[in-house]
């Protein structure tokens, strides 16, 4: 895979198709990949990495790249093309600017997850697509690819790449076993009771770090209203130890309809709080009141919460159908 | 050199707290550390460190500074605190250790910062050693020695006994308090482990990594470096680095209109942030490449200049482990001594 994504975007760049290659750069260990902007086949020869390492989703970072002089090349996974799909339709991106090569995916291992069964002192890791080999400072250990990815990709909702100009490798299907669901169910199931006090237990442990938003493609406002000194609640720690609350769900709401579930909320917190069930939840949501819908899966359908028919169901027909007084 | 048995560490904790409130790690629910208060049943965590910094003891994220009643053309102007019971932190590593010193040229210099004054004044620090560092740990490049941590008394924990040595006048008071618990040892064990830990200290993937190209060139060679617009280009902009960091400590003050008076309060601040800096005429850092930049010139060069060559950094590695895209301060290390 490295080969063939390093041999794609040294041809394109030579021949002149983009002028930069948007991509994942290699770390100190393996784990560490960071998104970086290449621009000369040098850089790619020396730093450009694409493996089961590289979790971050480079659709947002198009915002900006797109608006640049000259056309970019960006390797996209599937689940990174819903949230790019998602931000062409809401006309946040220069299509012509970008020219997209979907890489197949089989989960992207992450380090946190890893550590959390007690390996410790990850000094670099190779992954065959089924184990991962894990060095350590305290020696060599094998752990499944499985157990080794984070909810991002444990509960993958597709392998099919929805946005692409070329593909490397055979494409993919959706995922339609909606096992990415079942906690939502386990909360549904919850009395209100436990279900505040299992979103207090977490969203209690906030810091307010903006790392959520800032990563999440459809937060893509100029100006948030909690950076906007303006608005009366523009803030950088909650004044009450519910205001983070209020955060989390003003968020939540406003991405509603938008977010394609890419996952990347829960991947960046510090504080590991399960913020894609906040997400799911509404997806799950609209999905039983207006019909299957998937954010960003094409450029046409219009979204349920932007549009209005007669036969959208009313909050009394929320109710009858389980939803809570 | 005082022990105690690690099967007495609950009467321990539970001298310790009918004397004063005690904070210890303690693992979550997800299984990672936090800072909590003990009460009977919490067990020490033997995770390496908290997630968070043990600088929130110090400098809370939130302070509430003074309240205001407002009557009429009248404004009463009150002081709400009411800090000032003592309290230990147990379990504090030697990097989060060091990271008060960074805090007190801060805030304990003229004027002197009273609410972290008092914080200091009734708070004892009791640090553990390191045994197990991670890949991420590079508190030895800032001369600091994890197998034999600062603060007002030091412990190790081996497999039978936890030993403790008091370092400071407070942590001589705070042994007082439970020397009942205590018998005076020699330091064999704990001489062993330091050994022990410092093998491992010395083959750290970092242990060696040079931070010479901030001390030999100027303030606005490294100011003025085209090495910032690579470096800082996919930074998200979130505040992570700054709020897991023992040792950023800007911060902002804010009125909030109660609806009847005001809350002053004051909130960590970032510089990762849009506002960072925003005055009432302009803002003097526009771009993310400005504020990105001032988070290591600050910790790299600003600070050392300031305080005679000590870097404002103490290697935790908490913004390596936390960074969203896997950018951080031994990246930007690294990438200007590659000119060396």
């Amino acid at each position: 895979m490295q080969e063939q994504t390093v041999k794609r975007a040294l041809e394109l760049l030579a021949d002149g198709t983009v002028n930069r290659v948007l991509g994942w750069k290699t770390g100190e260990f393996a784990y560490d990949t960071t998104p970086a902007v290449f621009t000369s086949a040098e850089e790619v020869e020396k730093s450009f990495i694409y493996n089961d390492f590289c979790g971050p989703n480079l659709s947002k970072y198009l915002i900006k790249e797109s608006r640049k002089e000259g056309k970019i090349l960006v390797f996209l996974k599937p689940c990174d093309t819903y949230s790019f799909n998602q931000l062409c339709k809401e006309h946040r991106l220069i299509r012509e600017n970008i020219y997209v090569i979907g890489v197949p995916c089989t989960g992207k291992v992450s380090a946190e997850k890893i550590k959390s069964s007690g390996i410790k002192g990850i000094t670099g890791m190779e992954s065959d697509g089924e184990n991962v080999t894990v060095h350590t400072l305290y020696g060599d250990s094998t752990v499944k690819k499985s157990d080794a990815m984070g909810a991002k990709c444990s509960t993958c909702k597709s392998k099919k790449h929805v946005a692409f100009d070329e593909l490397i490798g055979e494409d993919g299907e959706v995922n339609n076993d909606n096992a990415r669901f079942e906690m939502v169910e386990k909360l549904e199931a919850m009395s209100a009771d436990e279900r505040y006090e299992f979103w207090r237990g977490e969203l209690s442990k906030c810091i307010r770090c903006n790392a959520c938003r800032n990563v999440c493609p459809a937060c893509s406002c100029e100006n948030c209203v909690f950076d906007n000194p303006e608005s009366g609640i523009q803030q950088r720690a909650a004044v009450n130890s519910f205001e983070e609350n209020m955060f989390h769900l003003i968020r939540a709401f406003h991405v509603a309809g938008r977010c394609t579930d890419c996952g990347e909320c829960s991947r960046v917190c510090p504080q590991n709080i399960p913020l894609h069930l906040l997400n799911r939840k509404y997806i799950k949501d609209i999905n039983e009141f207006y019909g299957d819908y998937q954010a960003g899966a094409d450029l046409d359908t219009r979204p349920p919460l932007n549009a209005y028919t007669f036969d959208d169901c009313e909050p009394s027909i929320v109710y009858k159908k389980g939803g809570n007084e | 050199m005082f022990r105690l048995p690690v099967s007495k560490m609950d009467e321990f904790f539970g001298a310790i707290a009918a004397a004063q409130t005690l904070y210890l790690p303690a693992d979550g629910k997800d299984g990672k550390a936090s800072y909590v208060k003990w009460e009977s049943g919490i067990a020490l965590s033997k995770a390496l460190n908290t997630v968070r910094s043990a600088k929130d003891f110090f400098f809370p994220q939130t302070t509430n500074l003074c309240d205001f009643n407002v009557n009429g053309k009248n404004i009463e102007i009150i002081d709400n605190r009411t800090e000032s019971e003592d309290f230990v932190v147990f379990g504090v590593r030697a990097c989060d250790a060091r990271s008060f010193t960074i805090l007190d040229k801060v805030f304990l210099a003229e004027p002197v910062d009273s609410y972290y004054a008092t914080r200091r004044e009734h708070g004892t620090v009791i640090t553990m050693a390191c045994t197990a560092p991670e890949e991420n740990c590079f508190c030895n490049v800032f001369g600091i020695d994890a197998a034999n941590p600062e603060g007002d008394a030091a412990c190790w924990l081996t497999e039978n006994y936890l030993y403790i040595n008091p370092i400071t006048e407070k942590g001589r008071k705070f042994i007082e308090t439970v020397k009942g618990l205590l018998e005076e040892c020699d330091s064999a064990e704990v001489d062993a482990q330091k050994a022990a830990t410092k093998e491992i200290l010395d083959r750290l993937p970092f242990a060696n990594v040079n931070t010479d190209y901030f001390r030999k060139n100027t303030l606005l060679d490294i100011f003025n470096s085209d090495k910032w617009a690579k470096l800082s280009e996919s930074c998200l902009a979130c505040g992570t680095c700054t709020f897991v960091c023992p040792t950023c400590q800007c911060y902002d003050i804010k009125d909030y209109d109660t609806g009847h008076g005001v809350k002053r309060y004051r909130t960590w601040d970032s510089c990762m942030y849009s506002d960072f800096t925003k005055m009432a005429a302009a803002n003097s850092r526009t771009t993310q490449l400005q504020r990105f930049r001032q988070r290591f010139m600050h910790k790299l060069v600003y600070f050392p200049d300031n305080n005679e060559g000590e870097f404002g950094c103490v290697g935790c590695g908490r913004c390596l482990s936390r960074c969203p895209i896997s950018m951080n301060i031994i990246k930007v290390i690294k990438n200007f001594g590659e000119e060396e």
